[in-house]
């Protein structure tokens, strides 16, 4: 995915912060100032006193005398650094990975979050308001690398949004400070009369480092998209991920189930501390020759047990194949979910379905059979008896309805009904005798029919009515007629099931 | 002299039982199938439990009958709360008539696998979980040896074990405490009421180690057994039989 940075430049963070506390400093001119040197130096000025010429760093002294009634308020060493980070902390609320981009920026990765709020430019207009509310006044810029993001925050004139790809354009009639250089390297360009990014951004690169030194080229190619700029998130996205390298590689299972047990143990200490559990665990195996071989298991209770985790990921060993050898192993939990904490007990009286030891006995023979091969049934709200039953998703599934109880159903029903040949008397009454399989069964006892029409808003069909009928040897059928008696289309009749 | 050596004896006895894997814990706390009848002639006039019961059926009736029949006993067993396995590679067993025989359906953890030898895989396994209470497992053949696993699993975790064998190619000796044939019966409706009555079966106890083998005309009364037993069929006087 194509990566999009936000650069956020608080143009006077620290003036802004005094006015929200001190609302009436909003109409004085004042400035920040911290002692240096046995003298007090101006760190920050507001809006006011900067369009009277006082600027960071001059001395307080000569300010008071520029602007006779302005305000020196004393500084603190680290308050940009906290407000940078409670403001970075807040703009959680714009993307997860925010960082602080000191002294007076934030940098986020807004990679896949503009769309959110219906492109880049409500987004934008989103963030300036919301900074605005809070009494801040800030500039901010979008683009393809946090160089050019930065950049623009901070120099650009013309829009705010940089496409993708078009850093070189934007970047073109910047000035060098633009790039984030040190000081002296944009004096000696100005001193060459470089006044633009552009006069120099297409010299030889050789020429350029030679002349500059390096910081520049890397600033450069950051801002240019050619090198890759790293930032550190405030809140680190943390996966449930373990590696372990290998000093040599490997190609033994022995060696495989070593560190497979070491990462387990790993990931499962780590993963108890914070309370949640396994439910798919994948091992990804990076061989020498660059190729990647992946195993998964899965399990149905969220599994803390490293142990058993192992005896999952054994049956799929010898899947792997290391080839010239396996030189890093990554585990990580793809799927996890809170473990309920069960409080230790000496013994347990009853037996249930919450307990973790049937759980790892399913998961194994899940992992051997097939996910389809263990099945757990919780009441459907349906009548045909097909249809009165569906798959519960989970151990812990409870019945959201009662099992029917009144109607009464047989141990053993048919897949399929299959077709039988009666005698009967018309209309309504159960059959006199029947033919099963070839053989004749006549019916002795028999309750009165039970009706179950077809569920016509599902599909089309006829209805059923059922009877429970005896035989003479005391063998127990549930029949069914399919549809009323007609004169020219003879109703069906099937045997679904067989009680008891 | 005479008594002390009686004592003596029973005690060793009861010793035994125990060594072969039978419950000899006081009455009240042992779960009650409710057929004194039956329980009667097993050990110690309990029905043993942690042990493997071995069922078998010809007609496709009869496995109905004999379904019911062992879903009401673990009804009974799981009657405190549990977990039942039913483990089967042509299972055709409706899970909402098991409501009837006094399970929660939805206390049942059907594992439908493809092969009779995965059965036979996942009833070993599922026997050394000691979290179900009871494990069905419905095959056509099992050789002695399996069966003796599956006996030393249940005498470790003490789960009680049923093997639904249906059309067995031989009905050969397997290590199980006792072999049953179930087979269903003409119901009596209430007095006076037409229609089909409550499910009844002959129930026949064929082996029983260490007990009396016996047959019965058991009734399923809507929520527990009843003995039905015509006088004339009472318990045919046999000999002890040695098994298992």
């Amino acid at each position: 995915m194509q990566k999009r940075f936000v650069a956020i430049w608080f143009r006077h963070l620290k003036t802004d912060w005094l006015i929200k506390r001190q609302p009436q400093l909003a109409q004085t001119a004042f400035a920040l100032a911290l002692q240096d040197h046995g003298r007090l130096r101006i760190t920050e000025v507001s809006a006011i006193a900067k369009a009277k010429g006082i600027y960071a760093g001059m001395v307080a002294a000569d300010a008071k005398v520029l602007v006779p009634g302005i305000q020196i308020v004393d500084d603190q060493e680290n308050l940009s650094a906290g407000l940078l980070e409670k403001m970075g902390h807040w703009s959680i609320r714009f993307t997860p990975v925010a960082a602080v981009d000191f002294p007076d920026g934030l940098i986020l990765d807004v990679s896949g979050c503009a769309h959110l709020w219906g492109g880049e430019e409500t987004y934008l207009k989103d963030m300036l308001n919301r900074f605005k509310k809070l009494g801040y006044h800030t500039r901010v810029a979008i683009a393809d690398t946090i160089g050019t993001a930065w950049a623009i925050s901070r120099y650009g004139r013309v829009k705010a949004i940089i496409g993708t790809g078009e850093q070189a354009a934007s970047i073109t009639p910047l000035p060098p400070a633009a790039l984030r250089l040190p000081a002296e390297v944009t004096e000696r360009l100005h001193k060459l009369g470089l006044y633009q990014v552009g006069s120099f951004m297409n010299m030889q690169r050789s020429v350029l480092r030679r002349r500059f030194g390096k910081e520049l080229l890397l600033r450069l190619n950051q801002a240019l998209g050619l090198e890759e700029e790293i930032i550190t998130p405030l809140c680190p996205v943390e996966p449930w991920q373990e590696r372990l390298p290998c000093m040599e590689p490997i190609t033994t299972r022995k060696g495989i189930e070593a560190a497979l047990e070491q990462l387990l143990q790993q990931l499962c200490s780590r993963m108890q501390r914070n309370g949640i559990g396994i439910r798919k665990a994948v091992l990804n195996c990076y061989r020498v020759d660059d190729d990647i071989q992946t195993v998964s298991v899965e399990t149905n209770h969220a599994s803390l047990n490293g142990s058993h985790l192992f005896k999952l990921f054994e049956l799929e060993i010898s899947l792997l194949k290391p080839g010239w050898g396996i030189e890093l192993f990554v585990l990580e939990a793809v799927k996890t979910e809170d473990v309920k904490p069960v409080q230790e007990t000496f013994f347990t009286l009853n037996s249930s379905l919450q307990s973790r030891e049937l759980a790892e006995l399913l998961d194994n023979l899940a992992a051997r059979f097939g996910n389809a091969a263990i099945n757990r049934y919780l009441p459907a709200e349906h009548h045909l008896p097909e249809k009165s039953l569906q798959l519960a998703s989970s151990l812990d599934e409870q019945p959201s309805i009662a099992w029917p109880s009144g109607k009464v159903r047989p141990i053993h029903l048919l897949r399929e009904p299959q077709q039988i040949e009666v005698t009967a008397p018309i209309p309504d009454y159960p059959p006199m005798n029947f033919r099963y399989k070839g053989k004749l069964h006549t019916v002795k006892k028999a309750d009165a029919c039970e009706r179950i029409e077809a569920e016509w808003w599902i599909a089309r069909g006829l209805h059923r009515d059922y009877y429970v009928v005896e035989d003479e040897e005391g063998k127990r059928y549930w029949l069914f007629r399919l549809g009323h008696y007609d004169e020219q289309v003879k109703p069906g009749w099937f045997i679904h099931g067989f009680f008891e | 002299m005479k008594s002390i050596n009686l004592d003596i004896i029973n005690r060793v006895k009861k010793d035994i039982l125990t060594l072969q894997g039978f419950k000899t814990l006081p009455a009240d706390n042992t779960v009650r199938i409710g057929i004194p009848t039956i329980e009667a002639n097993f050990p110690n006039a309990v029905f043993p439990t942690g042990c493997m019961h071995e069922f078998i059926s010809q007609t496709i009736e009869d496995a109905a009958a004999t379904n019911a029949f062992v879903a009401a006993l673990s009804g009974r067993l799981m009657q405190f709360g549990g977990a039942c396995a039913w483990i089967s590679a042509t299972r055709t067993l409706f899970p909402s008539a098991l409501k009837r025989f006094g399970l929660e359906p939805h206390q049942i953890i059907f594992i439908d696998l493809q092969k009779e030898k995965e059965v036979l895989f996942a009833m070993e396994e599922a026997l050394k979980c000691n979290r179900l209470t009871t494990v069905i497992a419905e095959v056509k053949d099992v050789d002695f040896k399996m069966s003796r696993r599956f006996q030393l699993a249940t005498e470790k975790s003490r789960v009680t074990g049923f093997i639904l064998r249906h059309q067995p190619r031989t009905a050969n000796t397997i290590a199980c405490v006792s072999r049953w044939r179930i087979s269903s019966i003409a119901s009596e409706p209430q007095a006076g009421m037409p229609g089909v009555g409550f499910p009844r079966w002959n129930v026949a106890l064929q082996k029983v180690r260490n007990g009396i083998p016996g047959n019965w005309q058991i009734e399923w009364a809507g929520n527990s057994f009843a003995d039905v037993t015509k006088q004339d069929s009472k318990i045919i006087s046999m000999p002890l039989l040695k098994v298992g």
